[in-house]
């Protein structure tokens, strides 16, 4: 391959921008993900306050799955068909899932006192339903949606760790972003949910070597095996960096921002080891990235609106952040 | 049922169910924008009374909108993914076409709208006076502007131009004639029309509702008084653009007018059709009731114009019935809107603005309009997307050839789960819209200034005004 050309190297530039586009999804819906799963083990004051802490963000997040599924649909339409031909029964759920916590979210407030518990328990469902799918979609893609026994029971497993990464992900958020007792019982809650994510996180990098043996002969060799090493070793010290701070005092102080942001350095970690197992595949053993990518004169159309549209969004991404600093008190429409 | 046929009707749920809110949210962004600044206006002038009134509908109307906004949100996102799922086979051979016209509406106007909603929402306080005028701005900006890409790519699939087909797969050859294809401009109009009819009778439905319950009486009058002006200056210029866009759909798909007029045979001095059951089995219609050469004058302008029948389409041409009635469902409603609007309007004015002088049953049926935009939008996409039919690009590609092949068991059981979902959305809805409208004071009132020391939220007037 020639990457001096541009043409070859635009479906790259591509799954570049659609990896990063389901990371930061991956991410950032995953905290606002966990803090809903978290829902029914609070107070109803509490309540209030975990959704108060998602409400300025979870729209914005949610828009970072439609970017990556844009993306793979203008960009890889092949795929794309393939992908979610494959997914179909989990997409649908978890869409329906997303639906019912996006509405419980707005109409536990607005809605008649009485019918408040219930929107909260479809909260709590929804966000359960849409974690425990995007596992078992997790699971069935890297494994290249392989059949025999041991696959499903793959998924399976992602369907169930999954979720619990969101649930540290959600209390790692609590921490930083309340005080008193609830950011002590977040820290009850991670320490909770820390040993079945990691327990998930070693399944994910033991299995798919298993599964697939495009995988395996990507990572089992010398020398790349010991540079590729720090991946996994990093993560390790992240997640053990976690744990420590999980049981010091610190974290309810000046430093309660560090475990999410250790967290982050997981799923970053953990995402450029998946994508370094999957290049140059779109699904693994089956469609490559140029065999699946449209025409290079519509990517480049796509390409336009993506540097002018990418930056803005980085940018108001931050700013919003930034207004809805520190830690949360009421929202109020003004 | 056959797994196409599931296919189509998955599709037109959840298409069907997404349109009703980005009906609302286009128009009612721009709505804010205004009632905010009649706020500024009238603090600036120094009618405290006045301006509170102004405050108080634009706290409501924003609840309003936040809750339409969410259910567009998660609606939308279902169908980013309706694309592949149903009709895999179209972006393989449109994709050069669609792909970077649904990119376009994600990337410039979701992220516009998404990222400064949080803003516009809640950063009242947080941000200064102009940012936040800024972020509303942008937020109705944004869903203007997917609308423009949206029916930008839908008007291309119904008049396609601007492309070239090479070995089976379509290629853009001038984008600017791609977008601004024959029908666009039509479409845009009438669907931003059609926005601002749909909030109109909003505004108008459900302030008649607060009057008649005897609440959110600072707001309620005022309110009812922007949307019978917005609906009686609409509704006029909806009827003529309806009737260009009709004229237009004539010159480029003529089956599809056949289908709505219920016309089998060419003919000229075609009658219009009141009622009827266009029949498609045996090709003729029942139970005719029509105004003698009605149709020939609306559409060619000419008492004796001809009318190209169905029979001239052999196997390409729309099922008959659904458009036909689907069609006059719409135009009932815009007649009925524009006799609402204007003798409400005119009634309210000789009532020199004062509710409690208007007849109740005037406000009952201002109340029964809440809805009647959803009707008229809904019918008219199904004119649309119906008349359409059997081709998914009009003339050109073909629905059944794109469709996916999953199960049908599959594609039911998953339709089964969205019908089922969305109307329990649409019942919560509308009741929770009823039931804020009857209860505005708990959405304003509570001592929303003041933050309580324990973690927010505690106090039960301090809930109401908590998140979205
Ligand atoms: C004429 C208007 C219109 C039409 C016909 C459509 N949309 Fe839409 N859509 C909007 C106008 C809109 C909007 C007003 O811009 C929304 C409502 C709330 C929002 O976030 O944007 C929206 C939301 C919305 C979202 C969520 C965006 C977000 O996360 O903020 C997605 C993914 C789509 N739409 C996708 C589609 C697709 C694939 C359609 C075609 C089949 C479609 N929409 C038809
Ligand atoms: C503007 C954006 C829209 C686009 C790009 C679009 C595109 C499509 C596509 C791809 C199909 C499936 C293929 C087919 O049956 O031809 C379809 C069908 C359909 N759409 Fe739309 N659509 C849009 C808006 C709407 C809206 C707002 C509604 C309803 C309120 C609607 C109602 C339907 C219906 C009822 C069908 C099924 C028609 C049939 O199969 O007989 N569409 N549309
Ligand atoms: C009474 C006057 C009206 C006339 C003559 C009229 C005419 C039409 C016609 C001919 C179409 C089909 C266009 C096609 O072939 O694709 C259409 C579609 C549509 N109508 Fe109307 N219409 C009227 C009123 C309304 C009203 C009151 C609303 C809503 C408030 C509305 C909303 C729509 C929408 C959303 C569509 C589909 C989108 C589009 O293709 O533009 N219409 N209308």
């Amino acid at each position: 391959m020639n990457w001096m050309d541009f043409d070859t190297a635009l479906p790259v530039v591509f799954m570049a921008l659609m990896g990063i586009s389901m990371l930061v999804y991956v991410v950032s819906d995953g905290y606002d993900l966990g803090v809903g799963m978290l829902m029914h083990r609070a107070s109803d004051a509490e309540k209030d306050v975990m959704v108060a802490s998602i409400g300025p963000f979870w729209d914005a997040n949610e828009t970072w799955l439609v970017l990556g599924v844009g993306i793979l649909l203008v960009a890889f339409p092949k795929a794309h068909g393939l992908v979610l031909g494959e997914l179909y029964l989990p997409v649908a759920l978890m869409l329906i899932g997303l639906t019912l916590r996006g509405v419980a979210f707005d109409f536990r407030v607005k809605a008649k006192d009485t019918h408040k518990r219930t929107w909260d328990r479809l909260f709590f469902a929804g966000s359960t339903l849409a974690a425990v799918s995007q596992g078992w979609m997790l699971g069935r893609y890297v494994s290249g949606f392989g059949s025999g026994w041991n696959y499903p029971l793959f998924a399976a497993a992602i369907a169930l760790a999954l979720p619990m990464a969101y649930v540290l992900m959600g209390a790692a958020w609590l921490i930083m972003k309340t005080e008193g007792p609830l950011q002590e019982r977040a820290v009850a809650w991670a320490r909770t949910a820390w040993a079945p994510m990691v327990g998930g996180m070693l399944l994910i990098s033991m299995a798919t070597p298993w599964v697939s043996a495009t995988v395996r002969g990507r990572w089992f060799v010398l020398p790349e095996f010991i540079a590729l090493m720090a991946i996994p070793l990093m993560a390790g010290v992240a997640l053990v960096a976690v744990r420590g701070l999980l049981h010091s005092r610190v974290v309810r102080g000046p430093l309660c921002w560090l475990p999410f942001v250790l967290l982050i350095v997981v799923f970053v970690l953990g995402f450029l080891g998946l994508a370094y197992s999957i290049y140059p595949y779109v699904v693994i053993d089956q469609l490559t990235i140029w065999q699946a990518a449209s025409r290079p004169a519509a990517l480049k159309v796509i390409l336009i609106g993506v540097c002018i549209s990418v930056p803005a969004i980085i940018g108001y991404t931050v700013f919003s952040y930034w207004v809805f600093r520190g830690k949360t008190n009421e929202l109020k429409y003004a | 049922m056959d797994a196409l046929t599931l296919a189509r009707m998955q599709f037109a749920a959840n298409i069907t169910f997404h349109i009703l809110f980005p009906t609302i949210s286009i128009g009612m962004g721009w709505l804010l924008l205004f009632l905010r600044w009649r706020w500024l206006k009238a603090g600036r002038s120094g009618e405290p009374l006045r301006a509170q009134g102004w405050l108080d509908a634009y706290r409501f109307w924003t609840k309003v909108f936040a809750l339409t906004f969410a259910l567009g949100v998660v609606s939308g996102i279902t169908m980013s993914f309706q694309f592949g799922t149903n009709w895999p086979g179209f972006m393989e051979k449109v994709g050069n076409i669609a792909g970077p016209l649904l990119g376009y509406e994600v990337l410039t106007a979701f992220f516009l709208e998404a990222g400064f909603l949080g803003v516009m929402l809640f950063g009242h306080g947080k941000v200064g006076e102009r940012l936040h005028l800024l972020s509303t701005f942008l937020v109705a900006f944004g869903t203007t502007l997917s609308a423009f890409w949206i029916l930008a790519l839908n008007s291309w699939m119904q008049t396609p131009a601007g492309h070239e087909i090479v070995n089976g797969e379509f290629q853009v050859r001038s984008w600017l004639e791609v977008v601004f294809n024959p029908s666009f401009l039509y479409r845009f109009t009438h669907m931003l029309l059609a926005s601002a009819l749909t909030c109109a009778f909003l505004l108008v439905g459900l302030s008649a509702w607060q009057i008649l319950r005897g609440v959110g009486q600072r707001s309620a009058p005022k309110v009812l008084r922007v949307g019978l002006t917005l609906a009686a200056l609409a509704i006029p210029v909806q009827i003529v653009v309806g009737d260009m866009h009709g004229l237009n759909t004539l010159k480029h798909q003529p089956a599809k007018i056949a289908a709505i007029e219920g016309v089998w045979d060419t003919e000229r001095g075609a009658p219009l059709l009141l009622f009827a059951i266009p029949d498609a089995q045996q090709r003729k219609n029942h139970f005719e009731i029509g105004v003698p050469k009605g149709a020939s004058l609306i559409l060619t302008h000419q008492v004796d114009g001809e009318i190209q029948g169905m029979n001239d389409f052999p196997g390409a041409h729309p099922p008959p019935l659904p458009l036909f009635f689907a069609f006059r469902i719409m135009l009932g409603m815009g007649v009925l809107m524009l006799a609402t609007s204007w003798l409400g309007w005119w009634l309210y004015r000789r009532a020199q603005w004062q509710p409690a002088h208007l007849p109740r049953a005037l406000l009952w049926l201002f109340a029964g309009m809440t809805f009647s935009g959803w009707i008229a939008t809904v019918a008219g996409w199904y004119v649309t997307e119906v008349g359409r039919q059997p081709f998914i690009v009009y003339g050109l590609l073909r629905t059944a050839d794109v469709a996916s092949a999953q199960p049908s068991s599959m594609i039911g059981l998953t339709l089964v789960l969205y019908v089922t979902l969305y109307l329990a959305l649409i019942v919560a809805y509308v009741s929770v819209l009823k039931y804020m409208a009857e209860k505005p004071e708990e959405a304003l009132e509570p001592g929303m200034a003041v933050l309580p020391p324990t973690p927010a939220g505690t106090t039960p007037t301090a809930v109401q005004g908590s998140a979205a």
